[in-house]
């Protein structure tokens, strides 16, 4: 199928489908700078270049089944209804004793093999397709790497590191292709990148390097959750891949180059040496200071994220303070602990953290 | 339900002793599969040494005495049939004392490996695999080898008749399957992998 | 390779069992079960101890679904969650399903081969211990693990324990242990019973019975043995691989020391997949049974069942890396896997299709070991052909890990397997207590428990479309998915109050239930040629057959099955 033609089945399937979902569903709301918050993801309402590959042989075998589905179940009920026992008088003979039928054995063999080949073929040309897409040379390229229960998030290319958000350029059906390559490997053990709308999901494994690519066609922030269960929290390792107009994104990425301006408040200023003093630098690293601990996210742009904790609550002063007072209050069982901060030291690197936008 | 007349009258079944024995082994082959694969998978890909070249000997006494002990079976089972009780013995003895010489000899290949060349299971992944899958031979030769003890001090002690030809002729079907698998890790781990 | 068997007319009555205390009272009933080697006492403590079990995991899975009825929820911690998961899907598969299956074939193969016991009782004893044990095991870690200073803690590393998640330094303390060692013994003990039926099967047959005369249920199982020998050893080498790695520092599974996570998913999914098949071919054996029965005709294509049934064996074995379509293996890897398993699925089918051509033409009574029987069939159909579609490699991209896949699993387990049982149940119930079951009990039943199954698994597809990842204790209230899970929760209270009834009936029908003779249905197989209950030697005369339905040539001399076959 290619980009931008769709057919028939997809239609019917995609705005019938998704209609009943949004309406069960409560639909989508929008979000402050993600521009539309898709919280409510369904595969059928795909929204980038790959999942729409994945529909085609999807909505085919839906169909297919349906089909099979209805004519046994009517065969089902039919044979129920037709052949039941009426009453004692049925009982007085026993019906034909029938042992068998080569003919009717044959038929109901060829037919699902016809069948399954049908399917082979149609998933094997789906397979290829949209396993060996090829990327153009100017592709961007991100590197995830899968942490219990964050997200690392690298551009190699353009030198930006940043955590639990991916941020992505939008494609369009005609013109200039802007897909996403995903390097997707893990610090730990196994996780799973999985945006539906935006493509099939793909692990994340450990001393491995996977692959996958996103082509999204409209903006809005999709919503993701590992799906390899991996540990304590992974219900709440959500990842969050924001798709902008060019000129956003590119506003982004040059956002994201530039250091943080030093702290001007004092309560700033002695956060920033409260944070070098304490063990965070153990784990996170915020450039141009000492800190380059890799066990925790990189707090370099802390503020320009949503979330805080990998998805598990929206990034507000209020959450931010939370977190440090307590981060096995949010989410119990992740890897940083208690760091028994008195309130001053609270207050100070709170105000700190919130300079590094 | 009575027996009718016009059924045949010959109705022959295999021996449950034979095919419980033998399923046993498929089960037990299905296992050794596992560690076989590991092991190819793992084959070439250590990150660190000692290497199975560096190391391994091809084991020639041992092997002789396994597949020896395997021939002295057979001439065992041969003399019990005959019902001669002392020649049963000896042979029964002969075999289970090869296989306990196989046993020693791995135990110091193993002592050799260690000591000297410094491979143990968690040294790297052909340490982790040979291990394992040698390992786990020799346990089911040691378990063999109490199995042939068993028959051998009942045999002492005058409980074994040629009667017993089919239960001491299971024990020998296990016997070999252990040799087979001495063989399959021959070919794996010390002809092809000592080459790659 | 032969050994003559014949009919034994020096047969004498075994003298009584001398076990202590006068007969009836509660210490010889209980030390009789303790040291009994009778493969019918075996089989009903097989399936006792599993609707024991099935019990505790199912209350775990309503446990479950009471945190995930709305988000957010905080009933359950993260931790207990995620140990509550784990030991329902371990539960469920290895100490319901297993025992179940094995309690149905110990009880009715040799009474339907026409053999007096199991080839080697002694080993079906230790095979009904081991599993009893590794259950107990499994258990003890809600108070072994992690160590006498803190609190036990049952594993929590999901059912099929993927690597590095099971590696010391991720697993702490040793809940996993429980998991891989309870597991170890329950596979020693499911492969010698496996042995045992096998050469039960193969070795004891009545005259007359060759294997192409044996009743479908002894063939089923047959295959199912067959699996049991070749996959359960897969597990237990995953669970020495394991072991090894987490106490002797072996690297089968570590990374860091060049190992690969992705050979411990190859090594499970070969057993975990025909695992599948071993659960599901005694419901195939059950309703091969019932249905031909119920619609009083022979089963419609007898040679075409055994090889499709066959064929699903030796097929499920090649399907293993359909559970591994993400790890992203090569497209010629993905397309393989793909081909095998839609292949696996044309015998299925073609199964199908013979139960309804069985029923097609007959008269069919519409009683409770039926009644379970169709809807198996209904639900079934669902559940096989969301196996279908999760074959086919992209929609397993989208849909593998989700909820699709749990609905379509329990779909194939509860809407296949467990009706089936319950159907069994119901069917074989007064040839084992010589009492039928009370109909409207099981009326009550069959009702509550559809209605509750379908409104748990049903929107569990949907949830899948929407997204929603499997193994998550809680999900945010904006992703759509608080309907669909509230509704789920619903269905399990109808479940639990079907539940109720079925034990209830159980109960009251061993004391009350209307006493049911030798041959309560009408029924053609040997085991309703016996007294209900069987006497303990089975046969007083070890039977001689000529056809598939040696009850049908007895009591249509005019017009014996052999005539046709």
């Amino acid at each position: 199928m290619a980009f931008g033609r769709r057919n028939f089945f997809d239609a019917v399937a995609t705005w019938r489908f998704s209609a009943v979902l949004a309406i069960l569903s409560g639909g989508v709301a929008l979000g402050q700078e993600g521009g539309e918050m898709r919280r409510v993801a369904d595969i059928f309402s795909p929204l980038s270049r790959p999942s729409e590959m994945i529909l085609e042989p999807t909505v085919l075998v839906l169909l297919t089944s349906l089909g099979i589905f209805l004519v046994v179940f009517f065969m089902l009920v039919y044979v129920v209804w037709k052949f039941r026992r009426r009453g004692p008088a049925d009982d007085e003979r026993e019906p034909p004793q029938v042992y068998g039928s080569n003919n009717i054995e044959l038929a109901w063999t060829v037919i699902p093999c016809l069948i399954v080949f049908v399917l082979v073929l149609v998933t094997a040309r789906s397979i290829v397709e949209i396993q060996k897409a090829p990327m153009p040379a100017d592709a961007l390229k991100v590197r995830l790497v899968g942490h219990q229960w964050w997200w690392e998030v690298h551009y190699p290319e353009l030198g930006i590191v940043t955590a639990n958000e991916i941020h992505v350029p939008v494609s369009t059906r005609d013109g200039k292709r802007r897909p996403t390559e995903i390097i997707l490997e893990s610090a730990d053990v196994i996780h799973s990148f999985w945006v539906p709308q935006l493509a099939g999901k793909t692990d994340l494994i450990p001393n491995r390097s996977n692959r996958t690519w996103i082509e999204p066609f409209r903006t809005g922030t999709f919503f993701g959750n590992c799906a390899e269960y991996c540990g304590t929290q992974h219900a709440n390792m959500l990842l969050r891949v924001i798709v902008q107009e060019p000129e956003e994104f590119d506003r982004w990425v040059a956002n994201q180059k530039q250091m943080p301006a030093a702290p001007a408040s004092a309560l700033a200023k002695q956060g920033r040496a409260d944070f070098d003093a304490i063990s965070c630098i153990n784990c996170h690293s915020v450039d141009g200071t000492v800190a380059d601990g890799v066990f925790g996210p990189d707090l370099t742009k802390l503020m320009t994220r949503q979330t805080i904790g990998a998805g598990v609550a929206p990034l507000t002063s209020e959450t931010l303070r939370a977190w440090l007072v307590d981060p096995q209050e949010m989410k119990p069982g992740c890897n940083m602990p208690d760091m028994q901060l008195t309130e001053p030291q609270l207050d100070s690197i709170v105000a700190y953290l919130e300079t590094l936008k | 339900m009575n027996a009718a007349t016009d059924l045949t009258s010959d109705w022959k079944l295999p021996s449950p002793r034979k095919v419980g024995i033998l399923t046993l082994i498929v089960a037990e082959s299905a296992l050794f599969t596992i560690f076989v694969v590991a092991y190819l998978y793992y084959m070439g890909k250590s990150l660190n040494g000692p290497y199975p070249h560096e190391v391994l000997e091809f084991p020639w006494l041992g092997s002789i005495a396994l597949f020896g002990s395997s021939a002295t079976i057979l001439a065992a089972e041969r003399a019990l049939r005959g019902g001669s009780h002392q020649r049963f013995l000896f042979w029964w003895g002969l075999t289970t004392a090869l296989g306990i010489y196989f046993i020693f000899f791995t135990a110091s290949e193993w002592w050799k490996l260690i000591t000297v060349d410094g491979l143990t299971i968690d040294t790297n992944t052909f340490g982790t695999t040979f291990y394992s899958l040698v390992g786990l031979h020799a346990f089911h030769v040691i378990v063999g080898i109490i199995l042939l003890l068993c028959v051998f001090l009942a045999a002492v002690r005058k409980k074994i008749h040629p009667d017993h030809h089919e239960h001491v002729e299971v024990i020998s079907y296990y016997w070999h399957f252990v040799d087979c698998i001495w063989i399959v890790v021959l070919t794996v781990v010390y002809i092809i992998s000592t080459r790659t | 390779m032969s050994q003559e068997i014949t009919v034994d007319e020096n047969f004498r009555m075994p003298p009584p069992e001398k076990v202590g205390r006068e007969p009836g009272s509660l210490t010889s009933i209980v030390q009789s079960l303790i040291f009994t080697v009778d493969h019918k006492k075996l089989g009903l403590m097989y399936i006792g101890s599993g609707l024991l079990f099935f019990v505790l995991a199912g209350s775990l899975a309503a446990l479950m679904r009471i945190q995930l009825a709305v988000p957010e929820n905080k009933f359950l911690a993260p931790e207990t969650f995620n140990q509550i998961f784990t030991m329902h899907g371990t539960t469920m598969v290895f100490l319901v399903g297993m025992p179940i299956i094995f309690g149905f074939a110990n009880y009715l193969v040799p009474l339907m081969i026409g053999a007096r016991d199991m080839a080697f009782p002694r080993l079906n004893a230790f095979g009904f211990w081991i599993f009893f044990f590794s259950g107990l095991l499994l258990y003890f870690s809600y108070l072994g693990a992690p160590g006498i200073y803190g609190a036990g803690s049952a594993p929590d590393v999901g059912w099929f324990a993927y690597s590095p998640l099971t590696a010391k330094a991720f697993s702490r303390g040793h809940s996993t242990d429980y998991w891989t060692i309870s597991l170890l013994l329950g596979g020693v003990g499911s492969v010698a019973t496996s042995i045992n039926i096998l050469v039960t099967i193969f070795c004891l047959r009545c005259k007359g019975m060759t294997l192409g005369k044996m009743p479908l249920f002894v063939w089923m199982n047959l295959v199912m043995v067959f699996l049991v020998i070749l996959a359960l050893p897969c597990l237990s080498a995953c669970q020495i691989m394991i072991s090894l790695d987490r106490y002797l520092g072996a690297n089968f599974f570590d990374t860091q020391a060049g190992g690969s996570a992705t050979l411990w998913q190859h090594f499970f999914w070969i057993f975990g997949h025909p695992e599948v098949y071993v659960l599901i071919m005694p419901a195939f054996a059950i309703a091969s049974e019932v249905i031909p029965v119920f619609s009083r005709k022979p089963i419609f294509g007898y040679p075409i069942m055994v090889a499709a049934s066959v064929s699903i064996g030796f097929i499920s074995l090649g399907v293993w890396a359909h559970h591994m379509l993400c790890i992203g293996m090569t497209a010629l890897g993905n397309t393989f896997f793909v081909i095998s398993t839609l292949l696996v699925a044309i015998p299925t089918g073609i199964k199908i299709f013979n139960w309804l051509g069985t029923m097609y033409g007959g008269k069919i009574r519409l009683e409770l070991p039926m009644l379970f029987c169709i809807m198996f069939l209904f639900q079934f159909l669902i559940a096989g052909l969301t196996g279908v579609m999760l074959a086919i490699a992209p929609f397993n991209w989208q849909l593998s890990d989700s909820y699709f896949v749990v609905a379509h699993f329990h779909y194939v387990l509860i809407g296949g397997l467990l009706f089936t049982i319950f159907a069994g149940i119901y069917y074989w119930y007064p040839k084992a207590f010589g009492r039928m079951l009370d109909t409207r009990l099981g009326m009550a039943h069959l009702v509550l428990f559809t209605i509750g199954f379908h409104l748990t698994f049903l929107p569990q597809h949907f949830l899948g479309f929407l997204g929603m990842p499997r193994r998550i204790y809680t999900y945010q209230a904006d992703r759509g998915w608080d309907l669909w899970n509230f509704v789920s929760t619903i269905g399990v209270i109808f479940q639990a109050l079907g539940l109720l009834f079925f034990v209830a009936n159980l109960i009251y029908s061993y004391w009350k239930g209307k006493k049911a003779g030798d041959d309560p249905w009408d029924a053609w197989t040997l085991e309703w040629a016996t007294t209900s209950p069987p006497q303990e030697y089975n046969f007083a005369e070890l039977p001689a057959v000529r056809s598939r339905r040696p009850l049908w040539d007895a009591k249509h001399p005019d017009d014996p099955d052999w005539k046709h076959e």
